[in-house]
């Protein structure tokens, strides 16, 4: 088992994690320079900082007319009838309690003990499923893959996975969508585009990227040449499901056809064919809704977890599922092995990362998932106090977010510290990863913002020629990119169609420790 | 040959389809007691003796009626999926007038359908009527208000409330019907994605009950109002018939006191509930049973299996379903299968020929190249709207010269495929100068199809004439598509020459062609009168109501069949990217310039078609309705996927694509695809 204690003590204070080369990260002042063989590599990338001050705020936090106009009183009949049209049965109950009509005081006794009944039905289901009661603003910060998507600046980030663009959900409800060849940025805004929580870009499609929004799910459809920098929200697919919202999770099948959607209230989840607008819905109770999902890149398996402490993997030929129970709390994040045939997972509560592992997926064993018996743990994260040269540094505890690089790797896991004790922080731990023969995870070393930044996001370039590079969204409001150079068996860049991944040979250096994790 | 497969093609219909077809009977029957017993149940329901209400069904549900009742419709579900099975149809017929829907209705096969629906209706309601008991159980009662007690002859009365379930049995059979024809009910759409059977049909189940019990009450409603309109005739002519009296006690039920019977109203609605559901039950059975997925074997392991495995299948005319699912199982196989991958891409063992993937590929080009040119045509089609120019005789020789050329055509017949796929080649200029052939061709065959007002050489001299006009290029802005209305153009006949009957029809078409340019003077009066009637007819609003086509309608009809197109895509594009990993012998690398071209030469002509003034560039909201709608919307499938299936070979291939032989136009195309600028 792989445990912190393995790891190289964190840069000095002050310094920045810039880049990893012959199998060391190399940290030094924020300005330097990359080494010259490198530069080119990273030469257009947009380095950005949005302070959270720039944002503007709401003009208005209502969404509807009613505070413009002078309020006027309308026959219970109407108002029952638009409450009916708002919230529905609960709203015309609530009306009829509150009227102020004297003559229905029968119809008032009735409807508020109606009322009364509802809510104790609704609590009796919320302590079945606590998050249920949460108000949705709430539930996408309980859920969402940021550290802090309430309070941070930058809430969704997503690489395209084709090209060097990416897409950036801020704060005040706006996407902008960067692009290393252009210079426009074109600033999206919608009128349901409320609450990101996730983004995820359109596999085998130059530009459509799909927001999950508190409210529905909207595909936008950006034209690549156009120079605009404000599309029009008619370039816009509004996907709505009663029912369905918020939407915390969404993941593209890796073939482009179809979009999978979820939200933490809804038990179903929705397979969307966008193009014309049909979903299936996924129906499984248990679990009381999905709350993150994660679609393996061979696009043979999905990761669906929910608040409860269970989550299941569907397979996605047929769409059979396969539960696991898991022991102390809710999945919190998982990623896949480029083929597929690996799981990586956290559970909130535990500070270690399991691994749960697939045979070998062919298309003729239909409706199985083909999971193994258990899944074993393959790193031990839980809080280690490093001694530097500077002071102590506690660093460990829940991993609140993973990804796993596209050519299988580099391995980073966001860290959260321990919430008690202020001297730990949360932190971005990178392993080296091998897949095949025998999976393996071996220390990398500790990536360090600018003083004082916290990372937020990661996420791995689906497309990087030298090695892997991985985008950190830190709580300042910046977005760094740091590279890690390592020659790579396979050229992720064009082929996103399942390939058997064989990496053999990983590093040019092989100035390997003995191996922390194998499974021999 | 394909003449001779007429056999062998039913029995392979019969061998996939006869199960299927049979195991949806069996279930729907089996399901029928089930719904027996919750009806009984709920329709005796009381609510203050509730162990009374228990016991009372249980015991009901073994009586001698019951079980009489439940053969019964068990043979009125037998019939229900016999139509289902004869009026199934994968290609969806769109009515583009109110004209076509109203000939729709009063085709002696929809009446057919409909009477024996409502016959079906009445036997499901006098069923319902029978299991209901109280009031409801006999057509005819003893009288209860005897004013002559002298008693020896018991009048009998007519019961007019089973007279009333009978009727409106009866009225939903044949609303059931007519349902069936509007919604395209007939219509067998292929799910998004693959499910096992029970779960499809556990997913669908509550909806189905849901719109059943809704739509049941708007049926209630309609009766009632029908029987208080009409309800005296039937009353009258059964009581006179079997001679019944009518009681006077009771209040007659065409009036409004009569009708406003809760109970009544309950149980019609009940016994609509129970009708409805039982009916789409049967129909959801055969529609997930037809759809599931057939594993065809990709090479024959006996030699008696030759004629089903997929190559061939693909290769020869078979009816659409067994071809639909024969694309839907290379989409599959391309998508999941390496084995079966393997076996498309490997050689035949005495010669070393790719049998396999020739067959394969050649379909999927030809579908994917019939689709190309449908849309070229329907685009002129469009263009030409409402710029319809008096002939002269210079044209007309003009028109004569190219119907020798038709002629020829139809000689040169065998080797059209291959032009039309070497046509990409060229730069468009040529190409648009190579289309009155096609255009001509479909023109005329529309018009032979008996559209009384459009003119068969007007519409084809127009096309000509457009496409050597200098301002070609320009015909599609909106300013000449509004200039006027044309009271139908031939996109339904378009549909109507769909891929597999596209050959014949442009034979016969050049012949007709042929006979019709020799009388010139008559033909050219008759054009001016057939003009004058035309535009004279067109400014009646009445006929105007019944002619005018519906623009979505009609881009609905051109797409109707695109589910093989979508299918054939991703199939094509799989294999093509799967090849460059899996295939061993470079059979696909032959084809790839051809496959390319194909794909390209239709993402230009589909870009110009959402183009089109009048083709709205979303799908329409969906709501959450039990029919299957998406054949409304399969042009924006088949969009996204052509763009989905073009980049997936880009990516896969990458810069290895510059290798490939295209055209420079598709060659810039291509490198705005790798680009990801598309």
């Amino acid at each position: 088992m792989c445990s912190l204690a393995l790891f190289p003590p964190p840069p000095a204070p002050g310094d920045v994690t810039l880049y990893e080369c012959h199998n060391a990260l190399v940290s030094g002042h924020i300005y330097e320079k990359l080494p010259l063989a490198f530069q080119d590599q990273l030469a257009d990338l947009p380095v950005l900082t949005i302070p959270k001050e720039t944002l503007k705020a709401h003009s208005r936090l209502e969404h509807s007319t009613k505070p413009a106009f002078i309020h006027h009183q309308e026959t219970l009949w109407k108002r029952c009838l638009n409450a009916w049209r708002d919230v529905g049965m609960c709203g015309v109950l609530n009306e009829v309690a509150n009227a102020e009509e004297a003559d229905l005081q029968w119809m008032k006794t009735g409807s508020s003990w109606a009322l009364a009944l509802c809510h104790w039905v609704s609590s009796l289901h919320g302590s079945l499923f606590p998050h249920l009661s949460l108000c949705s603003e709430d539930m996408i910060a309980e859920f969402s893959q940021a550290v802090d998507w309430a309070g941070c600046s930058i809430r969704a980030f997503a690489w395209h996975p084709h090209t060097s663009k990416f897409a950036v959900a801020l704060l005040d409800d706006s996407i902008r969508v960067y692009n290393t060849n252009s210079a426009t940025v074109p600033i999206l805004k919608h009128r349901l585009q409320r609450n990101v929580a996730s983004m995820a870009w359109k596999p085998l499609c130059a530009s459509i990227l799909a927001v999950a929004c508190q409210s529905c799910v909207l595909v936008w459809h950006l034209d690549p040449t156009s120079l605009s920098t404000r599309p029009s929200s008619g370039c816009a697919q509004v996907l709505a499901y009663p029912g369905h919202s918020p939407v915390t999770s969404l993941a593209w099948a890796p073939s482009g056809e179809m979009l999978l959607s979820a939200s933490p209230v809804d038990t179903a989840m929705l397979v969307w064919d966008v193009s014309t607008e049909n979903c299936v819905p996924l129906q499984w109770f248990g679990g009381g809704g999905v709350t993150y999902l994660a679609w393996s890149p061979d696009g043979s398996k999905v990761l669906a977890a929910t608040p409860s402490a269970v989550f299941r993997v569907w397979e996605a030929q047929m769409w059979t599922c396969e539960r696991w129970p898991t022991i102390k709390g809710r999945c919190q994040t998982g990623c896949w092995s480029p083929d597929g045939s690996r799981l990586l997972f956290t559970v909130l509560g535990e500070s270690v990362i399991y691994s749960l592992s697939f045979s070998e997926y062919s298309g003729e064993m239909q409706g199985q998932v083909g999971g193994s018996k258990t899944a074993s743990i393959v790193a031990d994260l839980s809080e280690t106090t490093f001694e530097t040269l500077y002071g102590e540094a506690r660093i460990g505890g829940e991993v609140h977010s993973m990804v796993w690089d596209p050519s299988g790797e580099r391995l980073a896991a966001l860290i959260r510290g321990n919430p008690e004790t202020p001297e730990s922080r949360t932190i971005v731990a990178v392993f080296r990863t091998r897949n095949s023969p025998v999976f393996e995870l071996l220390p990398c070393g500790f990536l360090q913002g600018e003083p004082g930044a916290q990372p937020q996001l990661i996420a791995f370039h689906p497309c990087f020629k030298k090695g892997a590079l991985l985008t950190v969204c830190w709580s300042t409001g910046r977005i760094s990119h740091i590279p890690f150079f390592f020659v790579s068996a396979q050229v992720p860049c064009f082929s996103p169609s399942p390939s058997p991944v064989v990496a053999l040979s990983s590093s040019s250096a092989s100035v390997r420790e003995q191996p922390l994790f194998s499974e021999l | 040959m394909r003449a001779g497969g007429g056999g062998e093609q039913q029995a392979l219909l019969r061998q996939v389809l006869g199960w299927r077809v049979a195991a949806s009977i069996a279930w729907s029957v089996l399901l029928l007691p089930l719904c027996t017993a919750v009806f009984i149940s709920i329709s005796s329901i009381d609510l203050f003796h509730p162990i009374q209400w228990i016991s009372n069904s249980f015991n009901d549900w073994y009586t001698s009626y019951v079980i009489f009742c439940i053969l019964l419709m068990s043979v009125v579900i037998l019939i229900i999926s016999i139509f289902n099975v004869e009026f199934y149809a994968v290609v969806p017929s769109i009515p583009c007038s109110r004209l076509a829907l109203l000939g729709k209705i009063i085709h002696p096969r929809q009446v057919i359908h409909s009477v024996v629906h409502a016959i079906m209706g009445m036997l499901v309601a006098w069923c319902a009527a029978v299991m209901t008991k109280g009031k409801f159980q006999f057509l005819a009662l003893p009288c209860t208000a005897s004013e002559s007690l002298d008693g020896a002859v018991q009048h009998m009365c007519l019961n007019e409330y089973h007279l009333f379930l009978l009727l409106s049995g009866a009225f939903m059979g044949y609303n059931y019907s007519l349902l069936y024809l509007v919604n395209n009910m007939n219509y067998l759409p292929f799910p998004i994605i693959q499910q096992y059977k029970y779960l499809r049909f556990r997913r669908s189940l509550p909806l189905l009950v849901k719109r059943s019990c809704v739509e049941s009450l708007y049926l209630v409603r309609n009766v009632c109002v029908a029987h208080y309109f009409f309800g005296y005739i039937p009353r009258a002519w059964i009581s006179t018939t079997m001679d019944l009296h009518t009681d006077s006690k009771l209040h007659p039920l065409d009036t409004l006191t009569g009708l406003l019977d809760l109970s009544l109203l309950y149980h019609t609605w009940l016994c609509g509930v129970f009708l409805l559901i039982t009916w789409h039950v049967t129909w959801l059975l055969f529609k997930i049973y037809a759809t599931e997925a057939h594993h065809f074997p990709v090479q024959p392991t006996f030699a008696e299996e030759t004629d089903q495995c997929l190559p061939k299948i693909l290769n020869s005319n078979p009816p659409l379903i067994i071809k639909f699912l024969a694309l839907q199982d290379l989409m599959l196989l391309s998508q999941y299968s390496p084995i079966r991958r393997q076996e498309v891409f490997s050689l035949s063992q005495p010669g070393g020929h790719p049998h396999n993937w020739t067959a394969i590929s050649k379909e999927c080009l030809n579908l994917l190249s019939d689709l190309t040119q449908k849309l070229i045509m329907q685009q002129e089609a469009a263009a030409t709207n409402g710029r319809v120019k008096q002939p002269s005789t210079g044209e007309l020789g003009r028109s004569l010269s190219s119907s020798e050329a038709a002629v020829k055509e139809e000689m040169a017949f065998q080797t059209q495929r291959s032009n039309v796929i070497s046509r990409a080649h060229m730069p468009s200029l040529v190409k648009s100068s190579l289309l009155p052939l096609k255009a001509l061709s479909t023109s005329d065959l529309g018009s032979s199809f008996g559209s009384p007002f459009s003119s068969p050489a007007l519409n084809r001299k127009a096309g000509i004439l457009d496409l050597n006009s200098p301002w070609h290029g320009s015909v599609q802005s909106p300013h000449v598509m509004r200039r006027g209305p044309k009271l139908w153009t031939s996109s339904s006949d378009l549909q109507m020459n769909g891929s597999p009957q596209a050959s014949f029809s442009m034979i016969s078409v050049a012949r007709v062609g042929n006979e019709a340019t020799q009388p010139s003077f008559i033909y050219t009066w008759l054009q001016n009168k057939q003009e004058q009637v035309r535009s004279f007819l067109s400014k009646r609003v009445l006929i105007m109501y019944f002619f005018s086509k519906h623009p979505e309608a009609s881009i609905q009809a051109v797409f109707s069949d695109a589910q093989m197109h979508i299918w054939a895509l991703e199939g094509l594009s799989r294999l093509v990217a799967a090849s460059f990993t899996e295939d061993r012998f470079g059979v696909v690398q032959t084809t790839l310039p051809v496959i390319l071209n194909t794909l390209l030469t239709l993402q230009e002509v589909v870009d110009k078609h959402f183009k089109l003034p009048h083709a709205s560039s979303k799908p329409p909201r969906i709501s959450g309705s039990l029919m299957d709608t998406s054949y409304k919307t399969l042009r924006f499938a088949l969009r996204a996927s052509l763009k989905t299936a073009i980049y997936r070979i880009t990516t896969t291939f990458g810069e290895h694509l510059n290798a490939v032989q295209v055209s420079a136009e598709h060659k810039k195309r291509l490198q705005q695809f790798l680009e990801f600028k598309e």
